[in-house]
């Protein structure tokens, strides 16, 4: 895949990877054997027809193969830039038992943006309107998927968001370096042309609760993601200069601090900015913090390389544009000035030892081995819970024990008709996983509205925020 | 879009405005308050609503004008807009059901306090004020909060009322006894001074916390407050507490992280074009 230069990208926030050419995605299609038992399907969360896909691709047949591959996710010039590939499709690609697994992503992004780039992208035919209603908590990938099945099943939508811009984490979390936004802005205007309502500043659980949202349709769905971010609970949390990766990359991102000599949002830079975490999360936010302008940018990980669950491809684009790495470190304390300014994140060498439940090395601190990572920002990106806020509200909810909504098999939770997925259920996740519980969610919700009786609903009141 | 229907300057720095939120309007209770962001590269901050017409559709913000937001926000006129507000966010202030009630406003504070005695007094609160600012010019809501009871107004230079902090009338109020609860609102250091007057005192003390905020849902931490030892998000389990149990330093502290950055901000604000009151 063609990129920007290290050296240039890591100074500006426009688009890493440059996608392919026409002629080299033909080329690599080509690689593909479409094969009767097509493994990568299986390792893919929501089994997009890949090989049927990549055939019409190598047939020259561009609409079709958009076409296709669209009827399986309406989203895939995100997917195709945020997937971790190398641990689902491209994992078992029988291509890749010897040698290179064909680059699926890299063919699922370069048919996304042509689709993107040409009228004659197919429209996915409508249902005619059922006259039901369904609203939607949370416009991040989860509750657009789920909108624009609904949508397409003939059911009026109205998303409720509670940021001033549709995307949930697409927006606010993951940079414009890695997923340009124009991308968000054309697939929103597309629900919305598509008779979707989106209605940003309105916050569930405030601006309205649950009971009324049920009152109001014939079926909700819930996709407020994992919004919470989870401090560690070490000295010095609370100095000036710590951020949660949250709240950094929605200063950055969303609000676009520094974008311009008039953003009103404040930004700390540092001219040291120590991340702590291995994910995409931490990533985003060290190699944010190297585009705006950090000499040294860390990332401090308690495992090696190898253990890092980000998508491998960001961990490399990482290394390119000179992010250091502390692998084996625990920070255990967060060192300040006499006035409160982070001076350094002070941190103690770990070794691998037993596999944990999740099959991971266990790692353990080596006594007397602390050392200190100077820097003037701290970035806390350990992972993220359930955020309370929606649920706190409605008791009646059933929760799991992290505080995740919990749904039956068809992702419809305790209360009839009210159905929830993407990371509220499942923890933090992925975007395709959050999809795929918007589509099954769909789907269950249109089984749900076809029983011969529906539930009584309140007349219905105007809803505007 | 959010449509400002009427504005007026309650003092040289402090801008009222009314605003059209409907639904807000409508479900607001004391305490609450929205996110603003004007639009484009505008930064997104917290305002308290200080008041409400329901039948109008309309909340009442006040704006102290302490950096670039403010003073852009402050530079709207009516028939302008305001992009985006979002809410009403954080919990209803814990209204006592009956007894009496002193609050304590300090400045912009003031408009805070408004609609907590508004709440008491429907509930039939016996409800007494000390407002203070630091000169006559800086004092507001004064009829409003004299339509609720009586009120003590202090001015730090004597311009009007008692010469002083409130801290030194409530001082005196709370030695005259048979008060339930204090409600405090204002500087941090005006909320830890009563709350440090109370304590001894045993008087129940609320407080109301205004941490530099992001999106105002409990997404960022940003706004994260240490209260009796833990860590609690202001947006979304606040934004009042118990003052005996906050931790001000900390919160006074935090508050200037982005100073040199609003100083800037607004010098250049009120030189460009956005000057008080004008475009
Ligand atoms: C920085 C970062 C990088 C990531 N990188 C990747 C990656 O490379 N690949 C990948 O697959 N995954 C990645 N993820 C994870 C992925 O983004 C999430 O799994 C996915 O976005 C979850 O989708 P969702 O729809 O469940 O929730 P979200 O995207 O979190 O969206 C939820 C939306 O609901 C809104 N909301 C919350 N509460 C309310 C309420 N009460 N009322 C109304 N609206 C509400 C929120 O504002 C938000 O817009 C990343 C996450 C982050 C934070
Ligand atoms: S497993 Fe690989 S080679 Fe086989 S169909 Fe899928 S992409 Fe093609
Ligand atoms: S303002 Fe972001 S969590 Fe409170």
């Amino acid at each position: 895949m063609p990129a920007q230069a290290p050296e240039v990208r890591r100074a500006n926030f426009a688009e890493v990877n440059l996608g392919l050419p026409e002629r080299i995605a033909l080329l690599e299609a080509e690689r593909c054997l479409l094969c009767k038992d097509p493994k990568c399907v299986a390792g893919c969360p929501v089994g997009i027809n890949i090989p049927r896909f990549i055939q019409l691709l190598t047939e020259g047949k561009l609409p079709e193969a958009a076409h296709c591959l669209l009827n399986d996710n309406p989203l895939p010039a995100v997917t195709g830039r945020v997937c971790p590939q190398e641990t689902q499709c491209e994992l078992e690609c029988i291509r890749g038992y010897k040698g290179l697994p064909v680059a699926i992503g890299h063919l699922e992004r370069f048919l996304g943006d042509w689709a993107r780039g040409h009228a004659q992208r197919p429209a996915l035919e409508a249902a005619p309107p059922t006259g039901k209603q369904v609203g939607i908590v949370g416009a991040g990938p989860g509750g657009l998927t789920a909108a624009g099945e609904l949508a397409r099943l003939g059911h009026q939508v109205t998303v409720f968001e509670a940021l001033h811009k549709p995307g949930g984490v697409l927006v606010y979390g993951i940079p414009e370096f890695r997923l340009p936004k124009q991308i968000v802005r054309e697939e929103v205007a597309r629900l919305e042309r598509a008779g979707v309502k989106i209605l940003c500043n309105t916050v569930i659980g405030r601006t309205y609760t649950l009971a009324e949202l049920r009152a109001r349709f014939d079926a909700v769905f819930i996709a407020n993601g994992a919004g919470l971010p989870v401090f560690m609970n070490i000295p010095g949390e609370n100095l000036k200069g710590v951020y949660s990766a949250n709240e950094y990359l929605t200063r950055a991102n969303l609000m676009g601090a520094r974008r311009s000599a008039r953003a009103g949002t404040p930004i700390l830079t540092g001219r040291r900015v120590a991340t702590i975490g291995g994910g995409n999360v931490a990533l985003d936010a060290v190699r944010t913090a190297k585009r705006l302008g950090a000499e040294s940018a860390t990332i401090v990980y308690r495992r090696t390389r190898k253990e890092m669950p980000a998508r491998a491809e960001e961990v490399l684009h990482a290394e390119e544009e000179g992010i250091q790495f502390e692998f084996l470190a625990a920070p255990v304390a967060i060192q300040g000035d006499a006035r409160n300014w982070v001076t350094g994140l002070q941190c103690v060498r770990m070794e691998l030892g037993e596999p944990d439940a999740s099959g991971r090395a266990r790692p353990r601190a080596i006594p007397g081995s602390e050392f200190l990572v100077p820097c003037e920002v701290v970035i806390v990106a350990i992972g993220t819970r359930a955020n309370p806020l929606l649920a706190g509200t409605c008791p009646e909810l059933k929760l799991d024990s992290r505080g995740g909504i919990a749904v039956d098999e068809q992702g419809m939770t305790n209360l009839p008709g009210v159905f929830a997925g993407g990371d509220i259920v499942r923890g933090a996740a992925t975007v395709i996983l959050a999809m795929g519980d918007g589509k099954r969610a769909a789907r269950a919700i249109h089984e749900y509205l076809r029983r011969p009786v529906s539930p009584a609903r309140a007349p219905a009141e105007r809803i505007t925020p | 879009m959010h449509k400002i229907i009427a504005k007026a300057s309650l003092s040289p720095q402090i801008i009222r405005l009314d605003v059209a939120a409907v639904r807000i309007a409508r479900i607001r209770q004391p305490g609450q308050f929205v996110i603003v962001h004007r639009g484009g590269d505008a930064e997104r901050i917290p305002l308290t609503i200080a008041d409400a017409d329901a039948e109008a559709g309309t909340i009442t913000l006040v704006i102290q004008v302490a950096g670039q937001s403010t003073c852009e926000l402050a530079a709207l006129n009516p028939g302008e807009a305001i992009a985006n507000i979002a809410g009403p966010l954080g919990h209803p202030t814990e209204l006592i059901a009956a007894g009496r009630a002193l609050c304590i406003g300090g400045g912009v504070g003031v408009a805070v306090v408004h609609p907590i005695a508004q709440g008491l007094k429907r509930r039939g609160v016996t409800v007494s004020s000390i407002i203070g600012g630091r000169t006559r010019e800086a004092i507001i809501f004064e009829p409003e909060l004299r339509r609720l009871g009586e009120v003590i107004v202090c001015t730090d230079d004597g311009s009007y009322g008692r010469r002083g902090f409130v801290t030194d009338a409530a001082r005196d109020a709370l030695a005259a006894g048979g008060i339930d609860i204090v409600y405090a609102v204002g500087p941090v250091p005006m909320m830890r001074a009563v709350a440090n007057l109370t304590r001894p005192l045993g008087v129940r003390t609320i407080v109301s916390l205004n941490p530099i905020m992001v999106d105002g849902t409990g997404m960022c931490g940003g706004c994260r407050v240490s209260v009796g030892g833990q860590t609690r998000f202001a947006c979304v389990d606040g934004p009042e507490f118990d003052g005996h149990a906050v931790d001000f330093e900390q919160l006074m502290d935090r508050l200037t992280t982005y100073r040199d950055f609003e100083q800037r901000a607004l010098a250049a604000c009120q030189e460009g074009d956005c000057k008080l009151g004008r475009r």
